[in-house]
């Protein structure tokens, strides 16, 4: 009998087109994504080089890091912005590459259209110069992240040179506590694994308490893979991920559909298939997550403290608190509660699927926004706005007070105009609170969009779960 | 790409964990169609105030590191997003090495594709490393990829691991994609046999 496999392994065994004597492997990829900002000088270098684009039909395109969420009709102010979503749009049109534009509804963030449209199946290999590709890993797809050499690798090849990562499997047992959300669960494993606790790992998420995810919930965690240093994050699929798949414009049709659904079948790691390294949580133990740093492994339970530098025995680890602390305008010891906010950023590919709207709304009926604080949410794609509008959302949004947007990547990364002012405090779904991310001097506190929401109620850190 | 097989420059310290490539390049840098002229950027919030004026006293702008081709580093250096714009900021300003207890997957491989090699190194070696680049601009390093080792300005010497095919790569700036082109017969043998077994990603 053949020794058992992981998911991981499965796919990435299926993928290998040549393999060299030191293990280093040409993998197929058989899906592309592509952004404005890491693909540039990739069409450059392929159009320097005289070579062409091998499989144009299994890329897709879209403009989402530069594009503006308010008032779309006067196109793009900023001349920069403008020029590389041009150029992006006149690559895809010389290079035949479908290429979703602002106008376009399919528009939106690349992480939430690639699963919207079909695009993201199981088994798969997906890549794009974007370090959360790894979200697609929730339909049990080897999904990451390359920078721009390799976008042009695979532009000009399908293929990518890579080693075999490491397996590791993560299991949260039991059931999570009503008001802790997948976004809780993935803070808490960062916490627990630390920024680059998954380096040169795969991980696989398992257990209960992510078998009970949506697949809205499965892509929050697998998004932040990254954020431990992961190079994947995967979930097995299973019902949940055939239901979301079935009917989308670019899923199997029938007569396919039965034939992949059988293979996909076969996908999930087999009984007694071994992982480099095991982690267990409990869901029980996790509480709605903030994080209170600069790192997305600084997170502590909404009833917490911040902590105190002069109680970390390790050097570096200290002085990166303290500098952090700095950085955040907080002390040490003081009750993460009483952390007050001007801002509230609910979107991103992390969290700007319907679901997520759909959660901020439930919460927001009767509600209002406190003075002072600014709350946008940005949906994650123009479908998902559309949706979200169909439903009645917008109207709850605005009567709570909340500035409801165009979709865009927008306040995650501050490249358009929505950017926070120096000092100025955000509680945001989306995944990185590094220094300078949603604007110079900006200071960011994740949270799931439920807190996002307890917050912008609040005009403090708060806990979603005295909302009631 | 530009070949690297032995290197003897000025190594600068920067001891702090966690650099992400936010830090090493933000995000208003991403802007450009180029890959080129980067090194405006390069930590810029640690180098430059609101305005746009010089901060003083970062490392790479003290007048003995001005000429630094080496960082050494603190831990999980390059971690976060995937952007490439980072070792192209940092080729730009002459950094062609980088020694640390560890790098972020994608940066470490965007490194390899720009000819810039990336060293990782156990903790008290790097500490060491980190204390000789302290010395200014005697901090001087020399790195001998063919023999994987690096020696010390007072002539110590440090052995280091990579990755045979990607050192292969670097000593001979060999182009990944020409290599790969190479093997399009087996491309085509596998998409023939794909289209076969998972018709439904045919297209
Ligand atoms: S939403 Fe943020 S993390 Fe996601 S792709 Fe856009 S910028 Fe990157």
């Amino acid at each position: 009998m053949s020794k058992p496999r992981t998911l991981f392994d499965k796919i990435w065994d299926t993928h290998v087109v040549s393999r060299q004597d030191d293990g280093t492997c040409l993998i197929y990829i058989d899906r592309h994504l592509i952004h404005e900002v890491t693909s540039p000088q990739a069409f450059e270098g392929l159009r320097l080089s005289g070579r062409k684009v091998r499989r144009p039909g299994a890329a897709l395109a879209v403009a989402d890091h530069n594009v503006p969420t308010s008032d779309r009709s006067r196109g793009i102010d900023d001349e920069e912005s403008r020029i590389q979503v041009e150029t992006l749009e006149r690559n895809c049109a010389e290079y035949g590459i479908e290429y979703y534009g602002m106008d376009d509804v399919r528009q939106g963030i690349v992480h939430i259209i690639g699963p919207e449209q079909g695009f993201t199946l199981p088994g798969m290999t997906i890549v794009c110069g974007d370090s959360h590709t790894s979200t697609h890993g929730a339909f049990g797809a080897l999904a990451f992240g390359i920078g721009t050499s390799e976008v042009e690798h695979v532009l000009a090849t399908q293929t990518l040179i890579q080693k075999p990562a490491k397996n590791m499997r993560i299991t949260v047992e039991g059931q999570a506590h009503a008001g802790v959300t997948a976004k809780d669960l993935v803070l808490a494993i960062i916490a627990k694994l630390g920024t680059a606790g998954g380096t040169g790992h795969v991980v696989e998420y398992a257990g209960e308490a992510i078998q009970a995810l949506s697949m809205e919930g499965r892509m929050t965690v697998c998004n932040m893979s990254i954020e431990a240093g992961a190079r994947a994050g995967l979930i097995a699929p299973d019902e949940t991920t055939f239901d979301y798949v079935q009917g989308r414009p670019m899923a199997p049709k029938a007569g396919q559909w039965e034939t992949a659904l059988a293979y996909w079948k076969t996908l999930p790691s087999d009984p007694g298939a071994t992982y480099d390294t095991e982690v267990t949580l409990n869901a029980a133990d996790i509480e709605p997550q903030v994080t209170w740093g600069t790192s997305p492994e600084d997170v502590a339970p909404i009833s917490g403290h911040v902590p105190n530098p002069a109680n970390v025995s390790d050097e570096g680890k200290r002085d990166a608190m303290r500098r952090s602390l700095d950085y955040m305008g907080l002390s040490a010891g003081m009750a993460v509660q009483d952390i007050k906010i001007d801002t509230v950023f609910i979107g991103s590919c992390t969290n700007g699927r319907i679901e997520d709207l759909r959660q901020v709304a439930a919460l927001a009926k009767g509600r209002q926004v406190a003075p002072g604080v600014h709350a946008m949410i940005v949906p994650g794609s123009g479908l998902v706005k559309n949706q979200a509008e169909e439903e009645g959302l917008d109207k709850i949004f605005k009567a709570a007070g909340f500035d409801w947007r165009e979709p865009g990547c927008s306040m995650c990364l501050a490249m358009n105009a929505d950017k926070l002012a120096p000092g100025e405090r955000c509680a945001s779904t989306s995944n990185r609170n590094f220094e300078g991310r949603q604007g110079r001097g900006g200071r960011t506190h994740l949270v799931s969009p439920g807190m996002a929401t307890a917050a912008a109620f609040a005009g403090r850190l708060a806990d979603v779960r005295d909302l009631g | 790409m530009d070949k690297f097989t032995t290197l003897r420059g000025v190594a600068a310290p920067l001891p702090m964990v966690n650099v992400d490539t936010d830090k090493i390049i933000p995000k208003q840098f991403l802007k450009t169609i180029a890959r080129t002229g980067l090194s405006k950027g390069l930590f810029y919030e640690m180098r430059f105030d609101e305005d746009g004026k010089p901060k003083e006293g970062f490392v790479l702008d003290q007048p003995a590191y001005k000429n630094a081709q080496i960082l050494v580093a603190g831990d999980n250096f390059g971690c976060g997003s995937s952007r490439e714009h980072a070792p192209w900021a940092l080729l730009d300003a002459g950094i062609r090495c980088i020694v640390s207890t560890g790098f972020a997957d994608i940066f470490y491989n965007n490194c390899f594709k720009n000819g810039i090699l990336p060293i990782v190194l156990p903790k008290a070696q790097v500490d060491m490393l980190m204390d000789d680049a302290g010395r200014g601009a005697n901090a001087i390093l020399s790195i001998d990829l063919k023999d994987q080792v690096i020696t010390g300005p007072d002539g110590g010497t440090i052995s280091f691991e990579v990755d045979p095919f990607r050192k292969h790569c670097l000593l001979n700036g060999l182009d990944d994609i020409g290599l790969t082109l190479e093997k399009a017969d087996k491309i085509d043998d596998y998409e023939a046999k794909q289209n076969h077994s998972q018709p439904w990603l045919a297209g």
